[in-house]
């Protein structure tokens, strides 16, 4: 599977392939969501923010993807994609065409958006979906077009919020092993946002742990481990309960 | 079927009422004498239910048309929401009868002053909720456009304009029933003909089973400009679980 980077409106942002977010602060009217948060992410790597609810987790996103703009510090990022959290899917649209949408915004007639999804379906396990509409999907299978609408963008970089948070536990392990296959089939620079700390180990190359809010930078960690991993690995296991504890939970 | 049965009902304790001769029939005919007045006088009310769907039609086209419009600015351009917004609310305090004058001498007895009338009546419905629901987009979706880098146009189009359908639906079913009514209003402002040209001058004729026949027609009307909308919303709103919309 290959995914051509469509030439895009944001082609002029590409000069870096990689993010950085430097002193960070980024304020609410009276509540300070993020209050200095340093990090990077490098050409091709993924990166796991983990914090509690409410830490601005996904206001980094926000700010990542250019819909916010810090109050304090610098985000420097080329064009990235964002897997907004729940699958934002459009229910009148099939899911075809909801996997076609960034190319339509970019200019591609509904035919040729579609000639661009369809040749990605059978290795997205949507086979024979391609009319569906996201009502007639069940959560997995709308979650992988959401996150073929987040790759057919073309951006260099990638932003995913929570992508499988509403999913039940069973499909959501099968979902985080399919992400894993997808994203080592298909390397890119992948900044993922989540509450799972197993999810963020099996994923990540490092695994940023933020604070409550207002969100700061705790630890990072590296997760040098080989791939494929699973979540019952002992040393996924090991570093999951450190992250854990480091936030605060016993494990 | 439930609304036939309470209909047959009424109008078995209606025909009840008459044949015991409680009532007088110049004021209160018998079901059955108005059922005779509509096959007696079809010629006569034929032309009147014809003359009158194509005026509630014309006005309602209108009303769609400009109140679509009208929504859109508002949506779209904060000084037209400013501007607007209150006189699309005061538009339905307006007393017909107050801008019937001005109309007839502006436009003539004609189609025209009628089709301002009516679209007067039921561009409200279709105008505020064709706006709400343009507001009422999902918060991710919208974020999902915007880190798209969606133009304003693309984003009413490929996300407001079909997220605000069902509810535009809604507004269109509530214009298509009371555009009717709005048609008897601009007939009862100057005409020669139609439904309600047609209860005026019977009823000042004293032919009540004839009024009370062109009533059933203005109810039967409505019912099915109603029923054609709700039927065009179960074609096009084809997606996701929704509120019935309940043909008649």
């Amino acid at each position: 599977m290959h995914v051509t980077v469509v030439e895009t409106r944001h082609a002029t942002h590409t000069a870096v392939d990689g993010v950085a977010v430097s002193g960070v602060v980024k304020r609410f009217a009276d509540v300070e969501a993020l209050a200095g948060v340093t990090l990077s992410v490098a050409p091709g790597e993924v990166v796991a923010v983990v914090g509690p609810s409410g830490c601005g987790k996904s206001t980094l996103l926000e700010l990542v993807c250019g819909l916010l703009a810090p109050d304090a510090g610098t985000v420097k990022a080329p064009a990235a994609a964002l897997m907004p959290q729940r699958d934002a899917l459009l229910p009148w649209l099939s899911a075809e065409d909801n996997a076609g949408l960034a190319l339509r915004v970019n200019g591609a007639s509904k035919a040729q958006a579609r000639a661009a999804a369809r040749p990605y379906f059978a290795a997205f396990g949507l086979e024979d979906f391609e009319q569906a509409r996201p009502a007639e999907l069940s959560g997995g299978m709308r979650q992988r077009v959401a996150f073929l609408r987040t790759l057919l963008a073309g951006t260099p970089v990638l932003c995913l919020d929570e992508p499988f948070g509403a999913l039940d536990a069973l499909t959501r392990v099968q979902m985080q092993e399919w992400l894993a296959g997808a994203l080592a089939r298909e390397p890119r620079t992948t900044l993922l946002v989540t509450h799972d700390v197993d999810e963020a180990v099996v994923l990540a190359d490092r695994v940023v742990l933020l604070s409550a809010r207002p969100g700061r930078v705790v630890e990072t960690l590296d997760v040098a481990l080989p791939r494929p991993r699973r979540r019952t690995d002992p040393a996924v296991q090991a570093l999951a309960g450190r992250a854990l504890r480091t936030l605060g939970v016993q494990a | 079927m439930w609304a036939a049965g309470l209909v047959l009902v009424l109008l078995g304790a209606w025909e009840a009422v008459s044949q015991l001769g409680l009532v007088d029939e110049l004021i209160l005919p018998a079901p059955t004498a108005v059922a005779q007045a509509l096959v007696d006088d079809f010629d006569l009310l034929g032309p009147d239910l014809w003359t009158t769907t194509v005026e509630a039609l014309a006005g309602l086209l209108a009303a769609t048309v400009v109140g679509a419009a009208i929504a859109i600015a508002m949506h779209l351009w904060v000084p037209a929401r400013k501007t607007l917004h209150p006189l699309v609310v005061g538009s339905q305090a307006l007393p017909i009868p107050v801008l019937a004058a001005p109309l007839v001498l502006l436009l003539g007895f004609g189609l025209a002053p009628k089709v301002v009338i009516i679209a007067l009546v039921c561009f409200f419905p279709v105008t505020v909720n064709l706006y709400d629901g343009l507001r009422a987009v999902d918060a991710d979706r919208r974020k999902l456009l915007r880190s798209l880098r969606a133009s304003r146009a693309q984003t009413l189009r490929l996300l407001e304009l079909p997220s605000a359908l069902p509810q535009a639906f809604t507004g269109l079913r509530i214009g298509a029933a009371v555009s009717v009514i709005g048609a008897v209003f601009a007939e009862w402002s100057g005409s020669d003909a139609g439904l309600g040209h047609s209860v005026l001058i019977s009823s000042g004729q004293l032919e009540s089973a004839r009024t009370f026949a062109a009533t059933v027609l203005l109810f039967g009307l409505a019912i099915a400009f109603y029923g054609v909308f709700a039927l065009a919303e179960r074609r096009i709103v084809t997606w996701a679980p929704r509120a019935d919309p309940g043909g008649p």
